[in-house]
């Protein structure tokens, strides 16, 4: 367990979309032990108003330094924090939770939706760094281009050729859904392994395709949260079976077999 | 850390600092390790434990309010069994005082629960919960009824050898009343307050944003209620009282002691820093120090009235 609270400096702000910004925040102990899919509680304000931390997703690393959260402004908390400026700091914890298991896995398909196509960015780079030689296609959903930002782009500069796009209103990419994408796009003769995070109709979509098609899929669950470190208990989901104890999304997850939990 | 003298006696117990965590938002004390010196405190209340484990309410469970939270855990706990096995060998070993929340649905139950305790190296006092507002049998009917409350705290004094303290609900007409009672039973602290029952809605949903409906409401929202408890409580009973209720900050700590409590619990702001506890024991001892105090003591029930 190498969690720790960190007052990170921001060191860059940057607004990709009219809601949506990039935060870089210095935090070395963070950034050390960050693992894709894990995420961090960023305190959006000492006054207490927002009372709670947010739980946000971890980005990318860089050079074992730097943290790098993406977020969309959809309240009060992250409205302060699209306020904030570099030099200013802020509380982070982290990192929390356990990530993405790649470990064996050969050809890999990340399949993201809206915000939650910002873990999987940390993971494309994972998968790249590890897996030799590395094979991976990156299926991306958004309701309309405009969503999208500069992240189509950013997986193609890393390398990751195979970058797919679909939009509810059809203007880039399929005209649909990203999780069409999977029948339409991976070839079923490979055994894939998915991973994917998004809003949770589209990850219950994949997760149907994935059991069709016999794939392994892995996926990031977001619940409301109150501590991130299993004190609280409030992010309980239930297990697939709906009995036994509940799971906790910090702790057990974010990231969970997609067979580990219920898709009501 | 400050020399500063910051014992407080309850029960017949030396604690060295009055800070404790309050029950249900610090786990069993490990899940804090990154972020505090657990053996800086003065104790740890751990999550309630009943006789058999409980697997809480369906979520939604909680839901940010301005300057609280509502939640409705709904007592999830892993069991007397796997609490003695599984959690306090750590908690033998964090070189504070560690105290175990109990509650049940009888009498029965808690006197189980206080004599298996008991008998369990390394507890220093129990803490009774008859105030959880979010199940059904128990827990808030023992609470609300001066009667049943000192019940419940004579059949667990009966079966304990620990110094009991009970944790009270503000969801009563006159909670002096309650907190008489549970003294007449043979409890050595009272403390208090437990959350207050709310409730939150979704407006474009037209649901409530609990699947519980009601919740507990903590955090600073609640602070000068429970303030205003603590000093009526304080008044009406000889035992020590423990302040509980949106402490978040030295200040808020110190509000407490004036109004009359021996000891505080942190519980909301551990969540939100999770180094709360320990920011302020270190606080404590900066006001002890700055002020020339002989010690925290001389603090406790210090208010000066008009």
């Amino acid at each position: 367990m190498n969690q720790s609270e960190e007052q990170a400096e921001i060191v860059r702000q940057e607004q990709l979309t009219p809601e949506i910004f990039r935060l870089t925040l210095k935090a070395p102990e963070i950034a050390r032990s960050a693992r894709p899919g894990q995420f961090v509680m960023v305190q959006t304000t000492s006054c207490y108003d927002p009372l709670l931390r947010r739980p946000l997703s971890i980005h990318q690393t860089v050079a074992d330094e730097q943290v790098q959260l993406m977020y969309k402004v959809v309240g009060k908390g992250t409205r302060l924090l699209a306020g904030m400026t570099p030099g200013q700091k802020l509380s982070l914890t982290g990192p929390l939770g356990h990530g993405f298991e790649l470990a064996g896995k050969q050809a890999i398909c990340l399949v993201g939706g809206g915000m939650g196509i910002a873990p999987l960015y940390f993971l494309a780079r994972e998968i790249l760094r590890t897996n030799k030689p590395p094979k991976c296609v990156v299926l991306l959903g958004a309701r309309t281009a405009a969503e999208f930002g500069p992240l189509p782009r950013d997986f193609m500069d890393i390398g990751i050729t195979e970058t797919l796009l679909a939009t509810d209103d059809g203007s880039l990419g399929h005209h649909g859904f990203v999780a069409d994408l999977l029948a339409q796009h991976l070839n079923p003769s490979h055994q894939w392994s998915v991973c994917t995070c998004g809003p949770h109709p589209m990850m219950k979509a994949v997760v149907g395709q994935c059991r069709k098609q016999g794939w392994e899929c892995q996926v990031s669950l977001e619940t409301m949260m109150a501590c991130g470190i299993s004190a609280c208990l409030g992010c309980a989901t239930p297990r697939a079976d709906l009995s036994g104890p509940y799971l906790h999304v910090c702790k057990d997850g974010p990231v969970f077999k997609a067979e580990e939990v219920a898709w009501l | 850390m400050s020399e500063a003298d910051l014992r407080v006696t309850i029960g017949g117990l030396v604690f060295k600092n009055p800070v404790l965590t309050a029950s249900g938002t610090f786990g069993y004390g490990k899940e804090f390790a990154p972020y505090v010196n657990l053996h800086h405190l003065g104790g740890v209340v751990v999550k309630g434990i009943s006789l058999e484990p409980r697997r809480g309410n369906p979520p939604p469970r909680i839901v940010e309010t301005a300057g609280g939270m509502l939640n409705a855990i709904g007592l999830e706990n892993v069991g007397l069994d796997r609490f003695i096995t599984e959690k306090m060998p750590y908690l033998r070993g964090i070189g504070t005082r560690v105290i175990v929340n109990i509650l049940g649905d009888s009498l029965e139950e808690y006197q189980t629960l206080g004599q298996r305790l008991s008998e369990v190296e390394g507890i220093s006092a129990l803490e009774v919960n008859i105030s959880c507002p979010n199940v059904k049998k128990g827990g808030v009917a023992f609470g609300t009824d001066p009667a049943m409350a000192e019940a419940v705290t004579r059949a667990v004094c009966a079966h304990s050898t620990l110094p009991v303290i009970v944790k009270l609900s503000p969801n009563v007409n006159d909670i002096a009343q309650i907190a008489r009672a549970v003294e007449a039973g043979g409890a050595q602290a009272v403390s208090l307050i437990n959350t207050l029952l709310g409730m939150a809605i979704d407006v474009r949903s037209r649901r409530p944003r609990l699947a519980n409906i009601v919740g507990g409401l903590s955090g600073p929202a609640i602070k000068p209620i429970a303030l205003r408890m603590v000093w009526q409580v304080a008044q009406a009973v000889k035992i020590p009282v423990i302040g509980i209720g949106g402490i978040t900050t030295t200040e808020d700590a110190l509000e407490f002691l004036l109004a009359g409590a021996t000891a505080i619990e942190v519980g909301t702001a551990n969540f939100v820093n999770p180094r709360a506890s320990q920011d302020i024991v270190e606080g404590l001892g900066r006001y002890v120090t700055d002020n020339r105090l002989d010690g925290i003591s001389e603090v406790i029930g210090g208010l000066i009235l008009p």
